[in-house]
């Protein structure tokens, strides 16, 4: 192995970001989602800014730094890629692309794919042409993912596959999906379940948009009649779709864990926010005593979760990291974002429950944010699913 | 492993073989000199990854054989019968000086004075072990908290006088700084009285870690201001207990070693000022973070082992026809403990690598360890006996001396309370 010298790196890359992230994209993305690049046949993009600043990142394989460079990606190892990432950080360079295709699909197929798959889908997640969404959960099968009903029928060269799908992140706005079907009930309900991907727009895929708290509508129910797959399209073997499905939630659940990466920072912080909202008294302390306790303790709890996600980093790179304490991540760090958004709205006061974006656009965001924030600690695994994995996986407690 | 071939009788070995032969007094303090050499080398890795919040390779050596020698020469059952035996003696001497061969007592003293100089990560490797087997020592108030402030405040005469006896195991001191029942250094208000000899003193230091035991006492006064004031604060430092000093036995819970300091009318020497008078504050702060780091570390240690020896009970003990640990409402509280424990185990890391690194927010820091690092430990005494029935409030179960020791280093150099408020006061509300 050739060694990388990776202070060059670090100073090449500088020089290219400097270069090449257009000025407007190294200011803060607007507070809402409206920034951010999903990619895909549907995506409207806000600026040709955010055009070029894709292009050029995806032209590097850069939107996707540690994938193979056959498939398009940067071939970066784990330290160049955190080193581009604190560049890109040192800059305020924001993201060129994120979604699910990036986080989740990728990482799978780079895992279980065959080599037709990877060529095909891989490159047009890079670069953004194509847009995935995720059909795990079914009405009757939530946290009990693998009770899913949805059904394949085996026809030769295809599966034909009927079905219900829901809370489809972005089904109305994606490309393609990648779907957990039952292949074989016969057995236990963890075996005969397959992962298969189709093209949104196949005859017999239906989505219905389905509002949130905040009116807005992330996700879909999402409904499946004689949806031809073509064979080819089968992830992995028949039958292997739950190994597969599971592999990928731990990248969705490590994506979620740094969820606030992907939220643009509110414009002040929280000590800003209650200086001007709560105010100090003549000692100079926050007046409200039971709301000042409060911002030390989760000032302090996203302190130590920011270090933790650091010296795991660090002690992967030195080989002694124990894998088992991983699987705390997206608990502690969605009930962070979940207390932190609370926080915010609490030191608000009335104005944290504005619902005026017209007039009142930067509270009315923080209201979003909190009331979003409610899901992160559902999806992906709810907090209670990953206690139990905690207790299950790292601390091998006996199950009943 | 080539730095160990520098101890010329060691040939090869391995680092048992070291630690046992450091140990018999041949070598003195070679095992960290050795380790350090190794770590000198890998220096630029750290560069690129920024502070470290993991221990190297020489860390984990040390933290390894430290681990396997208390294991074997200052365990709990050790502890125990130390508190037993009731005769006051509130570490094992030999034991001690077993560590000091190791050169444990020089690991944070500058090599200009006869230290090792090998850092608070290293240091808080130790008290990490320590905290596991509870070992007695007066490592933290010694070694640590006396001989920073005699480094960070001492004249270079004194510097020169007490660091290498310090190092060296010679001498131990312990520290005066409260007077209340509640960790508050800035509310000292012992007056220091000039007289013609020098000053008078009289008044009361209380709960004084090592108090009984220490050779010798730096002792915190007021030489000006009042109450809350950082102007003003004075450190002496006493050789000898002066005529009027009476050292009381304080007895707490965690069976260590604590006294008051009582003064009435001592005189104590012109000379005996720890560096200059009313210049006590900065020298005070910093040693206060560096001895709360440590102790941070050990009550981790503390921690870890309680919660370690709860999941093994959860894992062992049936009820229901089942085993304790299958129920959901057990597992999700030990699941919870264990996050908090990982979390919280980061800033102690963190506190430790910012005061290796001289980072300028150690203050920030260390609060915000000491802070989690008590309510962690509190959290999960009491699920640990909680978790254990009601073996779990016998004086049998070792978890219950775990308990105690917890309780009382929450309280020492301040409870949560305490840096919470410094830390909100850093942060600006
Ligand atoms: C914003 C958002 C986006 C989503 N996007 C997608 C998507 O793109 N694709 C997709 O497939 N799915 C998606 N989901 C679905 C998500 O994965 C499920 O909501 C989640 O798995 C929980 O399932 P459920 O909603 O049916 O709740 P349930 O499983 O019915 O849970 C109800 C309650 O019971 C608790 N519970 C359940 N089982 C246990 C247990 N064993 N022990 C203890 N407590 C338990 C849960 O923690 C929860 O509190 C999304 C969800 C949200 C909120």
């Amino acid at each position: 192995m050739t060694e990388i010298d990776y202070d060059a790196f670090r100073a090449e890359t500088r020089t290219w970001l400097e270069d090449n992230c257009p000025a407007s994209m190294r200011t803060p993305p607007a507070t809402d989602r409206s920034d951010n690049v999903m990619g895909g046949s549907k995506f409207d993009f806000k600026s040709e800014d955010q055009r070029v600043w894709l292009e050029r990142m995806a032209e590097r394989g850069w939107t996707a730094p540690e994938w193979p460079e056959q498939y398009g990606g940067g071939g970066l190892d784990p330290k160049q890629a955190k080193i581009l990432r604190k560049e890109m950080a040192r800059l305020n360079c924001r993201a060129p692309l994120i979604g699910h295709g990036l986080w989740m699909l990728g990482p799978a197929l780079l895992e279980y794919g065959s080599e037709e798959q990877k060529l095909q889908h891989l490159p047009s997640i890079i670069n953004g042409s194509v847009r995935w969404c995720q059909g795990y959960s079914e009405p009757g099968a939530g946290s009990d993912l693998a009770s899913l009903r949805c059904k394949a029928e085996d026809k030769g060269d295809h599966y034909l596959v009927n079905g219900q799908k829901c809370w489809t992140s972005d089904g109305d706005k994606a490309d393609w999906m990648f779907c957990l079907v039952r292949t074989d009930d016969s057995g236990p309900k963890q075996q005969g379940i397959s992962f298969v991907l189709f093209p949104m727009d196949t005859p017999g895929v239906a989505v219905r948009p389905v509002p949130l708290l905040t009116g807005e509508s992330h996700f879909c129910d999402t409904f499946l009649e004689n949806v031809v797959v073509p064979k080819e399209n089968l992830v992995g073997k028949e039958g292997e779709g739950w190994t597969i499905a599971k592999a990928l939630l731990v990248h969705e659940r490590n994506m979620m864990s740094s969820m606030d990466d992907t939220m643009p920072a509110p414009p002040k912080s929280l000590v800003e926010y209650a200086i001007e909202y709560v105010g100090l008294n003549e000692n100079g302390r926050l007046r409200d005593q039971r709301l000042r306790a409060r911002m030390v303790s989760q000032m302090m709890n996203k302190r130590a979760l920011d270090l933790t996600q650091s010296r795991a980093f660090e002690e992967g790179m030195a080989g002694v990291l124990d894998m088992r304490m991983t699987s705390i991540f997206k608990y502690a760090g969605t009930e962070n974002i979940k207390d932190n958004t609370a926080l915010l709205v609490d030191v608000l006061g009335h104005s944290g429950f504005r619902w005026d974006a017209e007039e009142h656009y930067e509270e009315t965001q923080r209201t979003a944010a909190w009331m979003n924030a409610l899901s992160f600690t559902i999806a992906g695994g709810s907090s209670e699913v990953q206690l139990n994995v905690i207790a299950k996986r790292s601390l091998e407690l006996p199950q009943q | 492993m080539d730095g160990f071939t520098a101890c010329p009788e060691n040939g090869n070995q391995n680092l048992a073989g070291i630690l046992a032969h450091s140990a018999h007094g041949r070598c003195k303090g070679d095992l960290i000199r050795q380790l350090k050499g190794i770590m000198e080398s890998y220096s630029n890795i750290q560069g690129i990854l920024g502070m470290p919040l993991v221990l190297n390779e020489e860390q984990r050596m040390l933290r390894d054989s430290v681990r396997d020698f208390v294991k074997d020469n200052a365990n709990v059952d050790h502890f125990r019968k130390l508190r037993d035996q009731g005769n006051g003696q509130p570490y094992d001497a030999d034991t001690w000086a077993s560590l000091v061969e190791l050169g444990i007592s020089g690991i944070c003293i500058p090599e200009a004075h006869g230290g090792l100089e090998f850092g608070y990560l290293a240091m808080g490797a130790v008290f990490e072990e320590f905290g596991k087997q509870l070992t007695a020592s007066p490592l933290l108030s010694s070694a640590v908290f006396g001989a920073s402030l005699i480094e960070l405040a001492g004249t270079d005469t004194q510097k020169s006088k007490y660091l290498p006896a310090i190092a060296s195991g010679e001498l131990t001191v312990a520290v005066g700084i409260e007077e209340g029942s509640h960790h508050a250094p800035l509310y000292t208000m012992l007056p220091l009285v000039e007289s013609d000899a020098g000053f008078i003193l009289s008044g009361r230091k209380a709960f004084v870690m090592d108090g009984q035991s220490a050779d010798i006492l730096i002792v915190l006064a007021r030489s000006s201001g009042g109450l809350g004031d950082t102007e003003g604060l004075t450190l002496l430092l006493l050789e000898k207990d002066p005529a009027g000093l009476q050292r009381d036995n304080v007895r707490m819970v965690d069976s260590r070693d604590y006294a008051d300091l009582v003064f009435i009318d001592a005189e104590v020497s012109a000379d005996s000022v720890l560096g200059d008078v009313g210049e006590a504050f900065d020298p005070l702060v910093l040693s206060l973070d560096r001895a709360r780091a440590c102790l941070a570390a050990e009550m981790l240690g503390g921690a870890q082992e309680m919660f370690d020896r709860t999941i093994a009970y959860l894992q062992e003990r049936d009820q229901f026809g089942q085993k304790i640990g299958s129920f959901q409402a057990l597992q999700h509280r030990a699941a919870d403990m264990y996050t908090e424990l990982e979390l919280t185990r980061s800033t102690v890391m963190d506190a430790l690598s910012a005061l290796d690194e001289q980072r300028d927010d150690i203050s920030q820091a260390v609060s915000t360890a000491k802070c989690r690092i008590n309510d962690t430990s509190l959290h999960i005494a009491n699920e640990a006996i909680q978790m254990h029935g009601g073996i779990g409030v016998t004086d049998e179960l070792d978890i219950g001396l775990f308990f105690k020791r917890c309780h009382v280093c929450v309280n020492l150099l301040g409870n949560s309370g305490y840096h919470s408020e410094r830390f909100a006061g850093l942060n600006g509300f």
